[in-house]
């Protein structure tokens, strides 16, 4: 398995710096270093000269990908991608162009994404999976049909929608709940407990029916056949032994998510200023800080691969036939 | 058979969830505040202002800060000498630090006094000598700690004494000094600096004596020592145009006669820094820990910033060392009766503390300011029906849920104009020949700005006669000052020209019904903009439809902003819209914006428009530099009249900014220029307790319901399950 996994590592690396690279040509498509520049610097009163000291100052004064005045390798070390891109793979994420230091920013906001997700997640899993594996039970009857169409009418409705109205509901008309806010420490509960209700809620719809699509496939097997006719209980059944079974796909969906929530919700945490990791790639995106977005993709872009490697680790995990090679 | 004991231990996990239900529940329950406040209980009836920020300040430094994001914090720190009159309409100049307000003196090139009355042109340099007031000191800060030996105690940190400090509440201690004359020619000498890029830098460069020449001083010093900025000592580079007369007195020396210099001494980029904080954040490790002077600013004012969160919250504290002021005596005539006066002699500033709490989302905003956990809101597009009524007389009012929530509305006409300029370097709409101008003039008539301001801005503006807005001097209110090329006066005030008037000018410039005389075209017009948004989407329709109504196309570009900038950079755009907020309440700070050498393809200035008139230009050079009067409102109006004549810009609109405040909250007249305005505000925090517990009652009810709903819910499901688990087999015996 370590050889495995050295390896899956070492397949990352041409897929980072295809990931950074496209993400510098999109940035940078659509927006140059003065474009960048003029952004920081403000609207009013900007001068050339100010422009061109800024780019000095935050290193977007050399060419792009292709520096053709320079000799040798550093045509292509001494451009704005080189200087940008190699510090990333050592998870030096720098200054953002505003002058913060990203690490100890990415620090501070991944905890109150993880206080959202991480709960969600959890909750979520245990209500879908009961829920999915009640339809299960009940396949065929009305229960089930009601079931199925309600999920259909959850997923119909849009995220936001979950979120402004459960906003209105909880906060505004029964005042139960702040309507946005944060806290760290204990306090954060009050805050975090409607974004995780509302990612619950919104989640069962799909998932429900995916993992209740799952279980049916499950519960036709022989083995189920067999123990339902030795008289074993079907809640047993269900729970111990079609839910085990069912965990391969069930994981493969979860496991690569899990890295993936420190990422944060860019949404949920916009609408209940929650300062967590998904705001603070949108608020990158809308100031043009490109250091930030850079940053925030490369990390994605290394958990999504580290849930990749997890999930097939967990594959071993749950169904010893399975080995890494 | 279960063993004994089984049951009690697998429900230790149960009664161990329900006791923290319990316990969760009961914190609630028995705190005083409301379930759905998002303030701490001890936050609960003391004097805070609460109230939110959308996007994090970029900048803290005096000389950097700029926007109107960030003068709401530096304007309560940092203090320049002079300020505005808190009440006093037209907006006045007042001392702050400054003993009182300076009179220049000026200089011919010999340097030889010249009389007060001295012509411009004779006037090579204007002199200020301002006093400070002696005893004023900086609010506690760990720049200043000294030991017992006297030595700054955190001048000389390595990278390992930080260790476990990520923020400025880390330094267990602070301290403090007076405030000298010093200070702020150091930081004049900061607006200079190569690595700072200060905003006003190409400006004050053009009016401070050897300004220019200190940058490229500073820039030839940190090349030889190659080092980073902080490092370099200022004080062994001395200025020509800032200098130290004594402990309390400074001298600012600028090219010529620049009277609105002294609008600028009331800005943060004229306030005091001390060097120990410059010496303190250069240290090696500060900036890695967010602790810089764009994070953490240093001043005399009122308030500290004791938390910059700007993921979260930032928070203003009294400055404990703050040298008090007094809330104003005197006022506008009506100030007594609306209130404003009610304090008059009280110490400032009234408030303890201020909470600016992340804010991304208009609703939520919204929604805290009705339930009274911000004190004060603007009023968005989303809750302009919610909250303000128009009557058929056009005369706004607050709706009956606000006013018997005792919310307050209060109006003010912004320093502020949204344009729509013609590229004057176009060949069809620019230039100065009669057929453009008739088009522009056409053009000016057919965009109904009135109903603009009705769909668009739910009424929050007036139509712009010029380009100065009310409250600035110069503007001319009622018959005198409408724009006769567009507007005829009527009983009820200005009505626009039929649109019949639009099209015979456009007839007579040679393109009647829409169409080229010459070539027999349609004109097709170009508008650039950037758009893209569903609601610049409705505005593009409405512009389209202006512009039909003489027949014209109208070809909308959208680009994104930097794209556009480029565009108006090089002039390539033809028609545009845009808008600029006043600096200083002074005129000039409106009419260089068509000031021939402020041309933004040839100077790149803030002329967008490249309006080039040589009779214009004259005026505005002699204007400038007039003192407010009879004559220089005589020279204002011949500039306007050649701008209405020449239409170089549609003057679009002035908004009007609509502002909402609790019952509890006091002395809340606008006031547009001045931005450092907290340290006037008053709460009663006992009023706002009351109301929100009042307004915020717990509703549990529904709560229950949708407990009971599920029940029924599952109900069938526990049916059918427990009829499937005791379901028999039937054996048929054959």
């Amino acid at each position: 398995m370590f050889a495995y996994i050295i390896r899956r590592a070492l397949y990352a690396i041409p897929i980072l710096v295809g990931v950074n690279l496209l993400t510098f040509v999109l940035f940078f498509v659509v927006n140059s270093p003065d474009d960048v520049a003029r952004m920081h610097l403000g609207m009013k009163r900007v001068t050339p000269e100010a422009i061109e000291k800024w780019k000095e100052e935050h290193g977007y004064s050399r060419p792009l990908l292709y520096n053709a005045d320079a000799s040798g390798t550093g045509k292509l070390t001494e451009t704005i991608f080189y200087d940008k891109s190699v510090r990333l793979f050592a998870f030096d994420f720098g200054s953002s162009d505003a002058g913060r230091d990203i690490g100890e920013d990415i620090s501070q906001r991944m905890w109150p994404s993880l206080a959202i997700a991480l709960p969600t997640l959890l909750i979520g899993l245990l209500v879908n999976i009961s829920f999915s594996m009640l339809l299960a039970f009940f396949r065929g009857t009305y229960l089930d049909l009601s079931g199925v169409m309600l999920c259909v009418v959850l997923m119909s409705i849009s995220g936001l929608f979950y979120i402004i109205g459960g906003q209105y509901l909880f906060s505004k008309l029964l005042h139960l709940v702040p309507v946005s806010g944060y806290e760290p420490g204990l306090q954060a509960w009050r805050f975090i407990l409607l974004p995780v209700v509302i990612g619950v809620f919104s989640g069962i719809g799909s998932s429900s029916r995916w993992y209740r699509t799952i279980f049916l496939e499950e519960i036709n097997r022989d083995y189920v056949r067999t123990a339902r006719a030795k008289g074993l209980p079907e809640v047993r059944l269900l729970f111990r032994h079609v839910l085990k079974n069912a965990l391969v796909p069930i994981l493969t969906g979860i496991v690569v998510v899990l890295p993936l929530l420190f990422m944060g919700s860019l949404i949920m945490e916009s609408f209940f200023g929650i300062p967590g990791l998904g705001s603070y790639t949108i608020e990158a995106i809308q100031t043009q800080d490109f250091a930030i977005v850079r940053a925030m993709v490369f990390l994605g872009s290394v958990l999504y691969i580290l849930g990749l490697l997890l999930t097939d680790i967990s594959y071993t995990l749950v169904d010893p036939r399975i080995r890494l090679s | 058979m279960r063993a004994p004991g089984l049951l009690f231990n697998r429900s230790i996990p149960f009664i161990k969830w329900m006791l923290c239900l319990v316990a969760v529940t009961a914190t609630v329950a028995c705190s005083d505040q409301p379930w759905n406040s998002p303030y701490p209980p001890e936050q609960a009836g003391q004097n805070i202002l609460y109230s939110s920020f959308s996007a994090r300040p970029n900048h803290l430094d005096p000389a950097r800060s700029y926007s109107s994001n960030e003068v709401v914090f530096t304007g309560q720190i940092y203090e320049p000498p002079l300020q505005y009159h808190f009440l006093k309409r037209p907006y006045q100049l007042e001392p702050l630090t400054a003993t009182q307000l300076p009179e220049a003196y000026y200089l011919d090139a010999a340097g030889q006094r010249l009389p007060d009355d001295a012509a411009a042109e004779d006037i090579a340099y204007s002199v200020y000598d301002i006093t400070i007031r002696p005893g004023i000191r900086y609010q506690p800060h760990p720049a200043f700690a000294r030991d017992r030996q006297g030595r700054y105690r955190y001048h000389a940190l390595h990278e390992q004494d930080l260790d476990g400090v990520n923020a400025l509440a880390d330094f267990s201690a602070t301290g403090s000094r007076e405030l000298i004359a010093a200070d702020y020619v150091y930081q004049i000498k900061r607006l200079a600096h190569p690595r700072l890029n200060s905003p006003i830098f190409g400006l004050m460069s053009e009016y401070i004596v050897g300004l220019k020449e200190y940058a490229a001083t500073l820039e030839r010093a940190l090349e030889e020592k190659g080092t980073d900025h902080y490092r370099l000592n200022l004080a062994d580079y001395p200025l020509a145009g800032a200098e130290v007369l004594d402990r309390y007195r400074y001298r600012i020396r600028v090219k010529g006669k620049y009277p609105q210099f002294l609008y600028w001494l009331a800005m943060p980029f004229f306030a005091p820094l001390p060097w120990e904080a410059d010496v303190f954040y250069s240290q090696p490790g500060m900036k890695e820990r967010n602790i810089t002077l764009d994070w953490y600013p240093v001043g005399t004012g009122p308030y500290m910033l004791t938390v910059n969160n700007p993921n979260r919250q930032m928070v203003l504290q009294r400055n404990p060392n703050f040298h008090g002021e007094t809330y104003p005596r005197e006022g506008d005539p009506g100030d007594v009766q609306a209130g404003f006066l009610e304090d008059a002699g009280r110490p400032m500033p009234f408030i303890d503390t201020v909470i600016y709490s992340l804010e991304k989302e208009a609703i939520p905003t919204w929604n805290k300011f009705l339930q009274g956990y911000y004190d004060v809101s603007g009023v968005s597009s989303d809750s302009f029906d919610q909250a303000i009524q128009i009557g058929s007389g056009g005369d706004i009012a607050l709706t009956p849920e606000m006013q018997k929530k005792g919310i307050h509305l209060s109006t003010a006409v912004s320093t502020s104009i949204f344009y729509m300029g013609f590229n004057m370097l176009d060949p069809v709409v620019g230039g100065d020949g009669k057929r453009a101008r008739l088009l522009r003039r056409a053009l000016s008539i057919a965009m109904d700005y009135e109903e603009y301001i009705s769909i668009f801005r739910n009424g929050r503006g007036i139509a712009a006669q010029s380009p100065l807005p009310p409250g600035i001097f110069g503007y001319v209110e009622g018959r005198e000052g409408i724009n006769p090329f567009v507007y005829d006066w009527t009983p009820q005030g200005p009505r626009r020209k039929p649109i019949a008037e639009a099209r015979r000018l456009l007839a007579e410039a040679g393109y009647p019904d829409g169409r080229d005389i010459e070539t027999g075209k349609p004109l097709v017009l170009y508008f650039d903009t950037t758009g893209g948004t569903p609601d610049s989407s409705a505005q593009q329709n409405w512009l389209r439809k202006q512009f039909a109504r003489l027949d014209i196309q109208l070809q909308i570009r959208n680009t994104d902003y930097n794209r556009f900038q480029d565009k108006m950079l090089k002039g390539t755009a033809q028609i545009f819209q845009w808008g600029w907020n006043a600096d200083y309440p002074d005129p000039e700070n409106f009419l260089f914006l068509l000031y021939g050498k402020n041309g933004k393809v040839e100077h790149n200035g803030e002329n967008a428009a490249n309006y080039n008139n040589a009779e214009y230009d004259r005026l505005f050079e002699q204007m400038k530099n007039m003192r407010n009067g009879p004559e220089r409102q005589a020279v204002i109006d011949r500039m306007v009249a050649i701008l209405r004549r020449d239409a170089p810009w549609i003057f679009g609109f002035h908004p009007k900014d609509f502002v909402l405040y609790h019952d509890w909250y006091h002395n809340a007249k606008p006031n547009l220029m001045a931005n450092n305005t907290l340290k006037y505000k008053r709460i009663d925090p006992a009023l706002r307790e009351l109301r929100r517990e009042e307004w915020n009652r717990p509703v549990v009810w529904p709560l229950i319901l949708i407990v009971l709903v599920l029940v029924v819910s599952v109900l069938p499901a526990w049916i059918g399950y427990r009829r499937h688990e005791n379901r028999r087999v039937k054996v048929v015996s054959s």
